[in-house]
């Protein structure tokens, strides 16, 4: 026999406004079964709390209905006081006659009375059902894999490396360094970036917990959070058959960093077709060049020395109809920079850039953006460059000055285009190995933008560098310790527990067709052909309940939301309901 | 083979020689350009408020009355054949506003219709190698800058005719004809367009970038594909030479009025009053 309890909450007039809360306990209380029943203003307060509490020990309660907001609310805040008085916390289940009742009947009270007392009473039905739980248990391994060596990655590797955990990292290139080993200096203070990347990638090299694969790429991952199998494919470099092996570790970084928005794609500028239109990246290259034969900047036709150099900033940037919809972040700073350098390199040179706005978000990068166009010569010209041409030996431009209203008509040696930064190639099969998600432009998606900035939406696979979003080495840096103590946290585990609402499965029902096996969005099935039965893979499962609909032997079954439970709620809801329509207000 | 043809106001009048010279030259390859009966207004501009459905009214009861004929249209003002074409696209891919504006114009179309311009017939249906063949009038020589505008390649994805950045639709065209097509940077300007009717020197300068540049890199003759662009590079010039001692005019033919030739047609037929720099100089320097 259970001694069931119910707790319903008014949530100040939001529910009690429209719902008579004392008429639907009284009639509640009339229910078998019913132990217990009561109302309160703010039942998810700790005075609320407390009346839950003293029910449960005072009153011999066995289940729980908490009537109140949704369950994404307060579900949790309710499991939790009934574990503290030694209640199992999936006991409880919230009415949700909130959301689904008060709100959406706030003209019909009558009405809106019922139907909370009808919702209340199936789930009743429900609770009587649910079975005391335990959280599943998973042991960690204390490994990471790390994949993509850029500075990111780098940066990632190390932190775990020092906290004494073996760290696994994959690098696509021979080289480790990324995209830093084609900066010739930093912004804002001219640092060579070799200075920032060397010492690094040496320490990187030289760790004894870190086992580096270069030339290497991830080619197939199983398992889950704590305990992930990845095959690692090792190109040889003599034209044989990649090497394979596979690595045991418990958290993934996902650090794969950026690739630059091809100028084949910018036609009005003649990318592609005219040698001196080059990328942000490229122009980094002919700095370089400069710095280590100490010759001015040439430009890539003639290696003539340049002399008018147009810098076009959000090229295939905040063009949401022609190429891409966001923000690059970085091209506004390392443009400045590159045209601050350039002016250095080749004195005497005219440096222009075309810009829309000049976005200066990082520290002491305002002042020296400023400083840069006020001291150094370097001319700002608001507005969109429409198209270059080859006229002779140079490049001419049409532009306009937005701010004065004049078109203007260029002559330049070269032209540097701050293509938008996109995720590198290669993302789509890392997101879909990983099943970390992707957003509409192909950046990793975080967990939570706010509060969950470095986790995929896959447990234990995290996030670092521009591959979640352009990026800086500043935030990068500052992204890839953040997600290096965030492993920490969880390698700081013995073991993790998960919730237990999964998918179980009757292996007298199973015939192991298989069927649930591709549904299964999170690789949780298997078929164990020896046993004759389709196994759940607790640790990975989510309880989507995707194979308990496809399952046609009705073998699979949610813990806690078994056909039974779910066919009652019904059953007891519509033999109160009858005919009765009810009209939705929103 | 016989293609259903849709002219336009402009050709009927003061684009009439585009018109005879499509049509002539079509009778050389083998097709005849049968023109739509009844044929109403193209609409002039496509409406680019995407809730202005009104303007769609004449130029899908164009599509619905062609569709009745067959599945292609044929064009060549570059203007009709943009409105046309960015109709039909948004008859192809929004069945909410087909589905309003054929209830309104109270004829069904099923968007089963395919907008071709001229240019188009030659290079996809044809086949440029097959109009070399029946040249008859090598062209050998003859530096030409082909001229395109604005509007016959403009927008890339709904025209779906050629690289509005780097073309080469007309360059293949003329290279076919043995010609050789003159590459410059002007060539997918704006001409000025309807600016000329309250700011003729607007329209003068345009036109004057784009002659200046055609001339510039050697060019002894521009083709065009558009009445209006016709009428400006021609007429601005009246204008260019008064403003500039010296200036040397660029003879301006549609692009059909110089295949026709090429193909075997009486270069007598270009009347040297409707230009304003005669041609006939240029096309007998080259024995035509």
């Amino acid at each position: 026999m259970n001694r069931i309890g119910v707790f319903l909450c008014w949530c100040g007039s939001n529910i009690a406004g429209t719902v008579d809360v004392h008429r639907v306990i009284e009639e509640v209380r009339k229910l078998p079964e019913v132990a217990h029943a009561e109302n309160y203003m703010y039942m998810c307060s700790d005075p609320g709390q407390d009346l839950v509490k003293a029910a449960i020990r005072d009153k011999n309660l066995t289940n729980l209905v908490v009537a109140s907001c949704s369950p994404r609310m307060h579900e949790n805040t309710f499991r939790k006081a009934a574990a503290s008085v030694g209640l199992n916390p999936y006991l409880v289940e919230i009415a949700n006659v909130r959301e689904q009742c008060s709100w959406v009947h706030q003209q019909q009270k009558d009405v809106a009375t019922r139907k909370a007392y009808n919702i209340i009473k199936a789930t009743i039905e429900k609770v009587k059902r649910n079975a005391a739980l335990e959280a599943i248990r998973v042991p960690v391994t204390k490994r990471a894999l790390v994949v993509g060596a850029g500075i990111a990655g780098i940066t990632a590797a190390l932190d775990l490396a020092d906290a004494g955990f073996e760290t696994v990292v994959v690098e696509r290139e021979a080289e480790i360094g990324g995209k830093l080993r084609r900066i010739s200096r930093t912004f804002p203070y001219h640092e060579p970036a070799d200075a920032i990347l060397a010492p690094r990638a040496e320490a990187l090299r030289d760790h004894p917990n870190v086992t580096l694969y270069t030339s290497s790429e991830v080619t197939a991952v199983g398992g889950y959070v704590g305990n992930f199998d990845v095959e690692v494919a090792t190109d040889p470099g003599d034209g044989g058959p990649p090497e394979t092996r596979t690595e045991k570790v418990g958290a993934i970084v996902v650090s794969t960093g950026y690739d630059l928005y091809p100028v084949e794609n910018l036609g009005e500028y003649g990318g592609g077709r005219l040698p001196d239109v080059i990328d942000g990246l490229a122009f980094e290259g002919l700095l370089a060049d400069s710095f280590r034969n100490g010759e001015p900047v040439r430009r890539p036709s003639d290696g003539r020395p340049v002399r008018d150099v147009v810098f076009i900033q959000c090229s295939g940037s905040r063009d949401p109809e022609n190429h891409k919809p966001y923000c690059s972040r970085i091209c506004c700073l390392y443009t400045n920079k590159q045209a601050r350098l350039l002016r250095d390199r080749n004195p005497g040179c005219r440096a222009w850039v075309s810009f829309m706005d000049v976005r200066t978000d990082c520290k002491n990068t305002e002042e020296y953006c400023q400083q840069n166009i006020e001291e150094r010569g370097i001319v700002y010209v608001r507005g969109r460059v429409s198209r270059v041409w080859q006229e002779g030996d140079r490049l001419r431009l049409w532009t306009a000055d937005t701010l004065t209203g004049e078109k203007i008509e260029l002559d330049a040696d070269l032209v540097v285009l701050a293509t938008a930064v996109v995720p590198a190639a290669g993302y789509a099969e890392v997101s879909s190995l990983l099943r970390a998600g992707v957003d509409a432009n192909g950046f990793f998606q975080e967990s939570h933008i706010k509060l969950r900035p470095v986790e995929s939406s896959t447990r234990g696979v995290y996030l670092a560098g521009a591959g979640q979003y352009p990026k800086d080495i500043t935030d990068t840096v500052a992204q890839a310790q953040a997600t290096a103590s965030k492993i920490q946290s969880l390698f700081a585990n013995e073991e993790l527990a998960q919730d237990p609402l999964v998918c179980r499965v009757d292996p007298d029902l199973c015939s192991a067709c298989g069927i649930c096996v591709p549904i299964c969005p999170y690789g949780a099935r298997e078929v164990d052909a020896l046993a004759g039965f389709s196994r759940v893979n607790e640790a990975l499962c989510e309880g989507c309940g995707a194979c308990v609909a496809a399952c046609p032997n009705k073998a699979c079954q949610l813990k806690n939301d078994s056909m039974v439970q779910v066919v009652g709620e019904i059953e007891v809801f519509a033999a109160e309901e009858g005919e009765e329509d009810y009209t939705c207000a929103c | 083979m016989n293609y259903t043809y849709f002219p336009g106001c402009t050709l009927y009048t003061k684009g009439k020689s585009f018109d005879d010279a499509g049509k002539a030259a079509g009778e050389r390859l083998g097709f005849s350009l049968e023109e739509l009966p009844s044929w109403t207004c193209c609409g002039a501009t496509f409406p680019l408020a995407e809730d202005y459905d009104m303007a769609l009214a004449s130029p899908t009861r164009v599509l619905a009355h062609s569709r009745q004929r067959g599945d292609k249209l044929v064009t060549l003002c570059a203007v009709c054949h943009n409105v046309l074409k960015r109709t039909n696209h948004v008859m192809k891919t929004n069945d909410e506003r087909r589905a309003k504006v054929t209830e309104f114009i109270e004829e069904p179309y099923d968007a089963g219709l395919e907008v071709l311009h001229y240019l188009e017939v030659l290079r996809d249906e044809i086949g440029f190698e097959a109009v070399a063949g029946k040249v008859q009038k090598n062209l050998s020589g003859l530096r030409v800058a082909p001229f395109y505008g604005c509007l016959l390649l403009r927008p890339k994805a709904e025209m779906a005719m050629d690289d509005p950045d780097a073309p080469s639709i007309f360059e293949d065209l003329l290279a076919a004809l043995g010609a050789e097509p003159v590459d410059y940077p002007m060539k997918a300007e704006c001409c000025g367009a309807f600016q000329v009717v309250h700011s003729d020197a607007m329209a003068t300068r345009c036109s004057r970038e784009i002659i200046a540049s055609a001339r510039g890199r050697g060019a002894e003759l521009l083709v065009t594909a558009c009445p209006l662009c016709q009428f400006n590079l021609e007429d601005r010039q009246a204008e260019m030479a008064r403003g500039e001692q010296g200036f040397k005019g660029l003879p301006v033919l549609y692009f059909t009025e110089l295949l026709d030739v090429a193909l075997g047609g009486d270069p007598d037929r270009i009347d040297p009053d409707k230009h304003h720099t005669d041609p006939r100089p240029v096309l007998q320097a080259r024995g035509l």
